[in-house]
C-alpha cells in the first residue's frame, strides 16, 4: 500500500517539503507525489534522489504529474 | 526538445543561465544600463512605478523594457515546453502586502538580491551587509516553512487569468511605443521619464527588450531563483539553485574586470549609501517576504509570465510598494536612509512576522 501526498496547486518548497517529511518519518516503502508543475516535479524529483530515493515512474495526471518513489 | 529541458533542469543547465546573466547585465551596463544595476528586477520595477506617475521621485522614472521582456520571455518559454499553467487563489492579499514590504525593504538597501549580486561583482563592499542581511531574511523564511508556514493551495483557473499579467506588459511596451522619450523631457504623453539620474541612464529600447526576453526564457527554463538558491541551502542543504547564484556573481565580475566597471570600495559606490545596519536590515525584510512569498522579485515575474496570478499579484504589490516607498519618504538615497525608511523597515518586519506566524498548519 502506497502513501499519497497531495501537493497539487502548492508551490516551492511545499512539495519538497512534504516529500521529505513522507520520506522520512512515513512507514510505506512506496510513496505517491502529485504535483501540479513541471518545476515541482523537478524539484521533488531532485530532493528524492538526494535522500535516496529512486523515482520509479512519472506519468501525466490531470494537467500535472503522478511520481512514484521507492524508499531504500 | 526532451534533451533541452533535461539540460536546463541539470547543475549544467543552471550554471550556464547564471553565467550568461552575469555576463549579459554586465554588458546592460556598459550599453547603458546605471552601474551595478544592469538587471536589478527592485529597481526597475521602481522606475516603471514611476513611469506611470505613481510616484514623482523624478531621477528613477523610466519603463524598463527589461521587465517587460522577463514577462514576456517567460511566457514564450512556457507555451514552447507546454508549461503555461494559469493558476490563482492561494493567498492573493497577502502576497500583495508582502510585495508592497519587500520592495520598501529592497529600496532601503537600494536594490533587489539580483542587484546585491551585480554591486558585489562591480566591487561595492556594501552589498556585503545586504547579502548577509538577505541570508538573515531567507533563514528566518526557512524556520516559519520548517514550522508549517504555507500560503495554502492555488486552484487552476482560465487561461485569460494567466494572461493578465502578460497584456499588462503588453500595454506597457505599447505605451512606451506610443509615447517614446523625447531627449531632455520629463514627459511624454502620459509617461515619465527621467531627465536626470539612475532613471536617465538605459540601453537602448530593442537592446534592453531582447535581453529581458532571454533571460525570462533561459530563467523559465531552468527556475533561476535567488532567494530560491539561498533558502534550499538553508532548509535543504541542496546546492543546485545556489550554483547558479554564484555563477552570475563569477561572471559578472569577470565581465567587468574585462569592460574596466570593476571598482573596489564602500563610500562613493554607484546608487548606494554606507549605512551598514539599514544596508543588512533593508534586505533582511526584503528577503524574509520573498522566502514568504515563494521568490525572488526575478522569479515572481517568470511565473507571472508562465499564467501565475499570484505571482502576478506580488509584482503589483512591489511596483505599488515603489510608489510608497518614494512617496512617504521610506526609498534611501546615496546620503542615506530615507526619512521614514527606518520605522518603515520595523513595521514590515512586524507585518511579515505576523504573516509568518499565524498562517501555518498546526501539527494535527
Amino acid at each position: 500500500m502506497a502513501t499519497t501526498v497531495d501537493a497539487r496547486g502548492l508551490s516551492c518548497p511545499q512539495p519538497v517539503l512534504m516529500t521529505l517529511d513522507e520520506i522520512k518519518s512515513g512507514s510505506d516503502k512506496e510513496i505517491i507525489v502529485l504535483v501540479d508543475t513541471d518545476t515541482s516535479k523537478e524539484n521533488v524529483t531532485r530532493a528524492a534522489n538526494s535522500q535516496g530515493c529512486t523515482v520509479k515512474d512519472v506519468q501525466p495526471d490531470g494537467g500535472g504529474y503522478r511520481l512514484t518513489l521507492i524508499k531504500r | 526538445m526532451d534533451a533541452v529541458k533535461r539540460f536546463f533542469a541539470s547543475r549544467w543547465g543552471i550554471i550556464s543561465v547564471g553565467a550568461f546573466i552575469g555576463v549579459l547585465a554586465a554588458l546592460l551596463q556598459y550599453w547603458g544600463n546605471p552601474a551595478n544595476m544592469g538587471v536589478c528586477v527592485a529597481c526597475f520595477e521602481r522606475d516603471i512605478a514611476g513611469a506611470v506617475g505613481l510616484h514623482r521621485a523624478d531621477v528613477v522614472q523610466y519603463m524598463r523594457p527589461e521587465i517587460i521582456g522577463f514577462v514576456l520571455g517567460a511566457l514564450i518559454a512556457a507555451y514552447l515546453f507546454s508549461e503555461f499553467r494559469p493558476r490563482a487563489g492561494s493567498a492573493p492579499i497577502v502576497r500583495f502586502i508582502l510585495g508592497i514590504f519587500a520592495m520598501i525593504g529592497a529600496l532601503v538597501f537600494l536594490g533587489c538580491p539580483w542587484r546585491a549580486m551585480l554591486r558585489l561583482a562591480g566591487g561595492d563592499g556594501n552589498a556585503i551587509f545586504g547579502l548577509a542581511g538577505l541570508t538573515a531574511g531567507i533563514a528566518i523564511g526557512a524556520f516559519f516553512l520548517k514550522k508549517g508556514y504555507n500560503l495554502g493551495r492555488a486552484q487552476a483557473t482560465y487561461a485569460s487569468v494567466g494572461w493578465l499579467m502578460p497584456l499588462t506588459m503588453v500595454g506597457f511596451l505599447l505605451l512606451m511605443l506610443i509615447y517614446p522619450q523625447v531627449s531632455g523631457e520629463a514627459k511624454s504623453g502620459v509617461l515619465f521619464y527621467s531627465a536626470k539620474g539612475p532613471g536617465s541612464l538605459h540601453a537602448p529600447l530593442a537592446i534592453s527588450l531582447v535581453a529581458g526576453l532571454v533571460i525570462g526564457m533561459l530563467a523559465q527554463r531552468s527556475r533561476f531563483c535567488t532567494m530560491g538558491a539561498i533558502r534550499d541551502l538553508v532548509l535543504f542543504r541542496q546546492t543546485h539553485l545556489v550554483s547558479g547564484f554564484l555563477a552570475l556573481v563569477v561572471f559578472a565580475f569577470l565581465a567587468n574586470l574585462v569592460l574596466g566597471q570593476f571598482n573596489m570600495g564602500f563610500a562613493g559606490q554607484p546608487v548606494a549609501h554606507t549605512m551598514h545596519l539599514w544596508n543588512f536590515m533593508g534586505m533582511l525584510l526584503a528577503g524574509l517576504a520573498f522566502a514568504l512569498a515563494g521568490g525572488c522579485p526575478g522569479r515572481q515575474l517568470f511565473m507571472a509570465g508562465e499564467g501565475d496570478g499570484d505571482a502576478a499579484i506580488f509584482v503589483f504589490g512591489m511596483i505599488v510598494g515603489a510608489g510608497i516607498a518614494h512617496n512617504f519618504g521610506l526609498a534611501s538615497s546615496p546620503a542615506g536612509v530615507g526619512p521614514n525608511g527606518i520605522a518603515a523597515v520595523f513595521v514590515g518586519l512586524a507585518a511579515c512576522l505576523f504573516i509568518g506566524f499565524t498562517m501555518r498548519k498546526t501539527a494535527a
